[in-house]
């Protein structure tokens, strides 16, 4: 595959590289004997140019989770290559490392796990700016906040000497934000930010998150497995299925013009609010996601795919077609 | 008319909390014909949870109050002793699927016991009868009847969901409460969770009480929508005209917060939060939000009718006020 070719080759300025990444995990059974490997992530291959917003959807268990603790560090890669501002995220040492993590913030699915419960606001904000060097308490607390006021907490005096317990959880949320940001990074990756939360609440979460990327020109990598969130809130979609990318594309292309039959099924099985949908069934694919220790040989979608062909799909691995000029899919019907 | 199978008249449940007493539940009344389906849609802490362990007697120890009526055929259900509820209501002609209740299937037991125990239990069956009753629900809400004899630990979410729906339905209530049962769901998984109470709906005329925070969802199955918000039902409307176009504030701002798919239009949060139910405000409870607050909001709006038999709890709807 050349990059000119890859699913989501951008000509402007590039901050993030991936190439060919492959996150594996061993299964140890009784501590250490080997009972197989899980392909969480297999195979994937994307840029993100600087300042643009990218969604990645999937099902729990595609790998997309797996996918971005890889990019944050907090997963080995097995197989591949990730590249964050020119440096390739392989051979970092410890001090490199520490800079990534002032590059990358992350914004985690359960703002409630993700605070420690035994600090206040103001020393969980403080803490990553002790680590990254800033001695001085009174730029500390300049920082802070500048923080909690960007992210909507104000006046800050009132939330510095809270704790995550006396917040509710679209504040909590806008605290993990605020940690997030804290360190001026040039990439967000946020997993499933508002999953926990009401809808009234989540999507100011989410237009918070969009207002910040564009006012700061962030890159954002926003991991959802809820489709209809992601026109509204990402330009380019990656569709993840069992450990790869199955389609990518521009947003509005994609969910108005779906091209892999993953992709078809995820659009058709959601319900907006419409008197009409009590009167009918969904079309919704049988089976479920496959093992990602076997995972099938061929399209890997292929059990489950209305429009299976015997002795092709269920063979050969499906390579990346251009269907819609831009929207690039893996699936042999394009053939 | 016939009679409705279900009428909730001033339903009230109050906890007792370290800070105070908490009101839950503050003055609910419904009703739900033999066949349809209402959903109770709200957000977190709204009371609709506590409605469904209201109506099924399943209340923790805090209760501090707990009045109202509930008639069930028009039987006053709540006028029952805990034991006859126990042995003539709960299971036999009320069941309930409860939130997560999926990992909440007992590991050692093998499915197909689990999902006969409620006619052995509730009903006295036979063992074997229950046995065949088993492999038939479950065949019915599609899990194959040859996992039977797996236990829960060997089957994925979506499966062990629909295991515990087949356990609500195998002593063929009258009535089913679904409690957020799609919501811990994969996309694809909910969407023929769906399907499946859909088609229990149509065969077999069970009626159902959704409770969810999810407006797309909560569209797939009902007749009837009551909004909840505070510890009380602010809207109550026919499916179709709510999911058009609802008629109270909260209703219309809840709507607009959801993204959707086919729409083009930027979706919009609702500034501000619930108020406390320790010691809710004396008017209207969503005055605070509401982008309509005007004078009266201070004083508690009674419900109003609205055509296409509709009601809000609104003044906007105030007809006499107006002129």
């Amino acid at each position: 595959m050349s990059d000119l070719a890859s699913p989501a080759f951008s000509a402007t300025e590039s901050l993030l590289t991936v190439r060919d990444l492959r996150t594996w995990f061993t299964l140890r059974k009784w501590g250490f004997l080997n009972a197989g490997t899980v392909h969480a992530v297999d195979g994937v291959t994307f840029d993100l140019a600087r300042g643009e917003s990218v969604a990645i959807v999937g099902e729990s268990g595609c790998g997309k989770s797996t996918l971005a603790r890889t990019l944050l560090g907090l997963d080995q890669p097995t197989e591949g290559e990730i590249v964050i501002e020119g440096e390739p995220l392989g051979t970092m040492d410890a001090a490199a490392l520490r800079r990534l993590r002032a590059t990358v913030g992350y914004v985690q699915q359960d703002p409630y796990g993700a605070l420690p419960p035994f600090m206040n606001i103001a020393k969980t904000l403080a803490e990553p700016l002790r680590i990254h060097g800033i001695s001085d308490a009174q730029e500390r607390a300049r920082r802070i906040r500048a923080a909690l006021q960007e992210v909507g907490l104000t006046p800050p005096d009132e939330f510095l000497e809270k704790f995550p317990h006396m917040l509710s959880g679209g504040q909590q949320q806008r605290v993990v934000i605020a940690r997030a940001l804290i360190l001026q990074p040039s990439l967000i990756v946020a997993d499933e930010p508002v999953s926990m939360l009401d809808a009234s609440v989540s999507v100011g979460i989410l237009r918070l998150l969009r207002r910040i990327q564009q006012e700061r020109g962030l890159t954002l990598l926003f991991i959802t497995h809820d489709l209809s969130t992601v026109r509204h809130f990402a330009r380019r979609v990656f569709v993840m299925y069992a450990g790869r990318f199955v389609e990518t594309g521009a947003v509005e292309a994609l969910l108005d013009a779906p091209q892999h039959p993953y992709t078809q099924a995820l659009l058709a099985a959601i319900a907006d609010p419409d008197p009409d949908n009590a009167d009918r069934e969904r079309d919704v694919p049988g089976g479920e996601p496959p093992s990602l220790v076997r995972p099938p040989p061929g399209c890997r979608f292929h059990p489950r795919c209305p429009h299976a062909m015997a002795g092709l799909c269920d063979r050969d691995e499906p390579p990346e077609f251009e269907p819609q000029h831009g929207q690039f899919s893996w699936c042999w019907l394009h053939r | 008319m016939a009679e409705p199978l279900l009428k909730v008249e001033d339903l009230r449940l109050y906890y007792r909390t370290e800070a105070g007493t908490l009101r839950a539940l503050d003055g609910v009344s419904f009703e739900l014909k033999r066949g349809e389906a209402v959903v109770l849609l709200g957000e977190s802490g709204c009371g609709k949870s506590s409605l469904a362990k209201a109506l099924l007697r399943l209340l923790p120890r805090n209760v501090a109050h707990h009045s109202g009526r509930v008639l069930l055929n028009g039987t006053d259900i709540m006028a029952l002793s805990n034991e006859r509820f126990r042995r003539d209501i709960r299971w036999s002609r009320i069941s309930i699927v409860m939130q997560a209740a999926m990992n909440a299937l007992n590991p050692v037991v093998k499915v197909g016991e689990q999902v006969a125990e409620p006619l052995l239990v509730h009903a006295g069956w036979k063992r074997a009868d229950a046995a065949r009753k088993a492999a038939e629900t479950l065949t019915r809400v599609g899990v194959a009847a040859d996992f039977m004899d797996r236990y829960p630990f060997e089957l994925s979410g979506g499966m062990r969901q629909r295991v515990v729906l087949a356990m609500a339905l195998i002593t063929e209530p009258e009535l089913i409460i679904l409690d957020e049962p799609t919501s811990a769901l994969d996309l694809l998984t909910q969407a023929s969770i769906m399907n499946v109470l859909k088609r229990i709906k149509w065969e077999t005329g069970t009626s159902f009480i959704l409770i969810t925070h999810d407006v797309g969802t909560s569209s797939e199955l009902v007749d009837h929508v009551a909004l909840m918000y505070a510890g009380q039902i602010v809207e109550a409307s026919p499916a179709r005209a709510f999911f058009r176009e609802p008629a109270h504030p909260y209703g219309r701002a809840l709507m607009a917060s959801v993204p959707k798919l086919h729409d083009l239009a930027d979706p919009v949060h609702i500034e501000g939060h619930p108020p406390n139910l320790l010691n809710p405000p004396k008017g209207c409870r969503f005055a605070e939000r509401c982008p309509h607050r005007f004078e009266p909001c201070r004083r508690e709006p009674p419900f109003f009718e609205i055509e296409g038999g509709r009601r809000a709890l609104c003044w906007l709807f105030d007809k006499g006020a107006q002129g």
